[in-house]
């Protein structure tokens, strides 16, 4: 219903309808939360509330249901934050706006049928629905070697859902369910020894599409080349369509083979962690140092899913919307600095802040809020995920849990080198003093996302408490 | 003798009835008459598929020669349907001045190969299914050598004649071996005869070689570039989509209905070959740069998929094999569609021709590209339901690797379907193709297309009624 409403608008092809479209959605999704507490409130416990379910294809038992939790939720808050504030970054795209953006809905709305879907059919269909607008998406709107990298992006989480798929289908049929949905599932035992061949399948097909060590290298070179709003959505969103699948699917429906194999992919996911942060230093291109500290961050959500415990596992979903925020926010000052400057080099830039003051600061502002600065949104969740690892008291997590401390000590080299770099010291480039602050609706854009930030910094209990409560279900699964 | 059962072949007699109309047609009508031949010919299919697309009760008459179930008539409607989506296509090129005169045969021949395959899909005995077989080849060859100045046609249909003869003539040798060793050809018979004696299976693996050769599995496959790319395009479509689709169907009744006591033989075997169509296919067709042979290619991996679910061999796997062909059939014929009619206006058929063809001739890129979305198997196109269903009909029998290795190759076809999508929408060309204009046929057939690919997958009742019909095969 949702979705179809926000397509319906979005035929038009102007502007206006667009943005009406992505306020509704704004709209929508605060309404949902707010019916959430409402609820909660009421004494609701069932696991997922707001379920609709209709038979799709009964030979496959397959039901297209739907359901939120809390998890579902604040994704879908954070959805809609980043689609809205897309809409405004790519305010003057070109050629082509009509086309540019039924793609971005397409895509938008694969994301949104991913969180709310429980059935692992309907899951699996929009996780692939996501994918493929990304292709047109980059190579039609992008820059530098689009072609390369939309190719390389779309074939590599092709790859993935190849791996997940076999791995729903082993699910599907070794736990001799009659149903395809999450919950049901969950109640059935898989054999542990099929257990062993699914779960890594799962976890790596979800995993591609998380940036994790070794299936990352799409995502530096897809989101340098994604124009801005895809660069905003895709690393801001599609990415934690991965360390949400790994939790709901991977973890919840398999939990034994989740603990036995845990620490290979604690390891992958560590290596994530530091290299992503490593490879940002040595980077030049605003967009590639993004790129690789998304890698890096998003390696940290699934090391803290990994970690199986409530806080670890409350942190990880923070850090998904406190990263979201960041990351987007990043790709939308790149995007509106790259417009003016046209280049993203950061040995040809300086001294950027005395002509883009606006600009500058809420840079800096994101950078801070990357490296985790108290009152900003990345403190609350890396200290979450930090505290819940150390939980653990064997060494093997120790040393893990401390080696992935030392990437917030990494974030902080590169992005106050960057920041340097380019917004301070000496103007590199004569024609960049002419260069003009931020427009009215890049204002808007960055001014939502910078409140975002804020307010899940300061006061991160609403959407702690959502979360924790809807962690319980699959940490108690994996306790058992 | 009591004749009145031989009017419960309804589907044929009424096949044959609009045939020799169309023949007696097309030789004495005037002048003037002849213009109302393609529509007049065009709505008699029309009314022959709707009349027969009510599937009856399962009987056999003959004594058992022609065995009827109610899955045979939804094959056969998908058949006619895709008979007519390919009749609408050659409208215009039926009309030209050139192949005014060879009109009516080539409306015979199309419709006798369709028959042939109506009496493949419903024979009883394997003389019957023979003569079904050749039915449908020896004027398909005919019709692949249309053009017979152009000497790639020429080549083509010679090239076609000769394989498959060869292949049906090894087939017969087949046949003779499971007649030698139980003393029939009725497949009642045979099911409880046959129980996998060397000689058996020896005369299985002849016998198959020439339903092998329909699908065009490789190694069988080594004809399908060459005719593909010599015959006319509409043609081709015909050949990649009805003459696989029916030999497939055929395929999977005759293994479970007759070599059932063979299935620990079999499987391996189609599982081999499906690995082997899939890959090989697949790497070929990203070396193409003629889009027939592209497609070509790409139909030979298409029909490895389907095998996944040939091996399943259940009720299930039955369901799944006649939606995929119904989903195929309706993408592979939009791509054809597109191809044909830019091939018929400018001649071109290579992949760089296509370059910016988004920005000239806008509809057909968005139909190609919907097209091939759907071959490879992307939601929420049709295409992508089909390839799921398949795969769990083989992952339901446990075939885990297999559908392993069949979704790492669509990781494969998909490049080579973006590279035909990047051709389109990214390449910048400089003399890309004009704006071509389509006749209302065309249009009308395109369309079919699209809403079948968009519908077919997103409504379920579709593949429910199909599955309903599964379980008596």
């Amino acid at each position: 219903m949702m979705l179809g409403l926000f397509l319906s608008n979005s035929r038009k092809q102007l502007l206006f309808f667009m943005t009406v479209g992505a306020s509704l959605l704004m709209i929508f999704s605060a309404v949902l939360t707010y019916l959430y507490f409402i609820e909660r409130a009421a004494g609701n416990v069932a696991t997922m509330i707001f379920t609709a379910d209709t038979v799709w294809y009964a030979p496959f038992n397959i039901h297209y249901s739907v359901g939120v939790d809390g998890i579902s939720v604040v994704m879908l808050v954070l959805t809609s934050i980043i689609v809205f504030t897309g809409v405004f970054a790519s305010w003057k795209i070109d050629p082509l706006p009509k086309e540019f953006f039924l793609w971005f809905c397409l895509l938008s709305s694969g994301v949104y049928g991913f969180f709310i879907s429980t059935d692992l059919f309907t899951m699996f269909m929009y996780y692939e629905i996501a994918l493929i607008p990304m292709y047109l998406l980059i190579g039609i709107w992008g820059t530098g070697k689009k072609e390369y990298a939309a190719m390389k992006l779309t074939l590599m989480l092709m790859g993935g859902s190849a791996l997940l798929l076999v791995g729903i289908l082993g699910i599907y049929y070794s736990s001799g369910a009659t149903t395809m949905n999450i919950l049901e599932i969950a109640k059935l035992h898989i054999p542990m020894k099929l257990q062993y061949y699914f779960f890594p399948l799962t976890f790596t097909g979800f995993g591609v599409l998380g940036a994790m060590f070794p299936f990352h290298t799409w995502s530096p070179d897809g989101h340098a080349s994604a124009p801005t709003a895809v660069s905003m959505l895709h690393a801001g969103v599609l990415m934690k369509l991965g360390g949400y699948g790994c939790f709901r699917v991977a973890m919840y429906l398999m939990p034994q083979a989740a603990h036995e194999l845990a620490w290979i992919f604690l390891i992958l996911t560590g290596i994530s962690v530091v290299y992503g942060a490593f490879s940002a230093i040595h980077q030049t291109d605003l967009k590639y140092i993004n790129a690789y500290s998304s890698v890096s961050h998003c390696g940290l959500v699934l090391f803290a899913i990994l970690m199986m415990n409530e806080t670890a596992a409350t942190g990880a979903i923070l850090q998904m919307i406190s990263h979201g925020l960041t990351t987007a926010l990043f790709f939308a000052l790149i995007g509106m600095i790259y417009g003016r400057t046209h280049t993203r080099l950061i040995t040809e830039m300086g001294g950027l802040m005395k002509v883009m003051p606006f600009l500058g600061v809420s840079f800096v502002i994101a950078g801070l809020g990357s490296l985790g600065l108290p009152s900003l949104s990345g403190f609350v969740a890396e200290m979450t995920i930090f505290v819940g690892a150390f939980e653990h008291s064997d060494i093997f997590h120790r040393v893990l849990t401390i080696l992935a401390c030392s990437s917030i000590v990494i974030t902080a080299v590169y992005i106050l080198r960057m920041v340097g770099k380019f917004l301070l010291g000496k103007m590199q480039d004569p024609h960049h003093e002419h260069l003009t602050d931020a427009t009215w609706f890049e204002r808007i854009s960055v001014v939502t996302l910078l409140f975002f930030m804020f307010a899940l910094g300061s006061a991160p209990f609403w959407a702690s408490e959502m979360i924790h409560n809807s962690v319980l279900p699959v940490i108690g699964q994996l306790i058992k | 003798m009591d004749y009145s059962s031989f009017f419960q072949m309804r589907e044929e007699f009424s096949l044959l009835a609009v045939m020799v109309f169309l023949l007696i047609y097309d030789i004495f009508a005037g002048e003037k008459a002849l213009k109302y031949f393609q529509p007049i010919a065009l709505v008699l299919l029309i009314a022959h598929t709707v009349l027969n697309c009510v599937p009856r009760d399962a009987f056999h008459i003959a004594g058992g020669m022609f065995q009827y179930t109610p899955m045979q008539t939804v094959v056969k409607s998908i058949l006619n349907m895709g008979t007519i989506i390919v009749l609408m296509q050659a409208h215009k090129f039926l009309n030209e001045d050139a192949n005014r005169i060879k009109r009516g045969e080539f409306y015979f021949l199309t419709l006798s190969t369709l028959l042939g395959m109506y009496f493949m899909i419903s024979s009883g005995n394997f003389l019957m299914f023979f003569i079904g077989l050749e039915t449908a080849s020896i004027p398909m060859a005919t019709l692949v050598a249309f053009d017979k100045y152009n000497r790639k046609s020429a080549e083509a249909g010679v090239k076609y004649i000769l394989s498959a003869v060869f292949a049906s003539s090894i087939s017969v040798f087949g046949m003779s071996l499971i007649y030698g060793s139980t003393g029939t050809l009725y497949f009642t018979d045979l099911a409880t005869l046959i129980t996998g004696t060397p000689l058996q299976i020896m005369a299985f693996v002849f016998f198959s070689v020439g339903l092998f050769f329909k699908i065009s599995l490789v190694p069988f496959h080594l004809w399908t570039p060459d005719v593909y790319e010599g015959s006319q395009t509409n043609i081709t479509s015909y050949l990649s989509v009805i003459s696989k689709g029916a030999a497939v169907f055929v395929l999977f009744t005759l293994l479970v209905k007759v070599f059932g006591n063979l299935v620990a033989q079999w499987q391996p075997i189609l599982y081999g070959l499906a690995v082997i169509s899939i890959t090989v296919a697949n790497v070929f067709a990203i070396r193409q740069q003629n889009l027939k042979r592209f497609l070509a290619f790409s139909s030979i991996s298409q029909a490895g998929y389907i095998l996944l679910a040939v091996i399943s061999g259940s009720a299930i796997g039955m369901a799944s094999l006649v939606y995929y062909v119904l989903v195929y059939m309706f993408s592979n014929l939009a791509a054809f569609g597109v191809l044909s009619v830019i091939e018929e206006r400018t001649g071109k058929v290579r992949m760089d021709d296509y370059n910016g063809l988004y920005q000239t001739n806008p509809r057909l890129s968005f139909v190609m590209m919907l097209a091939l979305f759907s071959l490879a198997g992307i939601p929420p196109f049709a295409g992508f339901f089909s390839k799921f269903f398949v795969f769990s009909a083989a992952a339901a029998q446990g075939y885990y690797v297999l559908v392993f290795i069949a979704l790492l190759n669509t990781i494969i076809s998909l490049y080579y379907y973006l590279l035909v999508i990047k051709a389109m929408f990214l390449n910048k060309s400089e003399n890309p193709i004009e704006t071509v204009k389509s006749d209302f046929p065309l249009k009308l057939s395109l369309v079919v297309c699209t809403l079948g690919i968009l519908v077919v997958g997103l409504i379920s009742t579709i593949y429910s009624q199909i599955s309903l019909f599964s379980f008596g095969m």
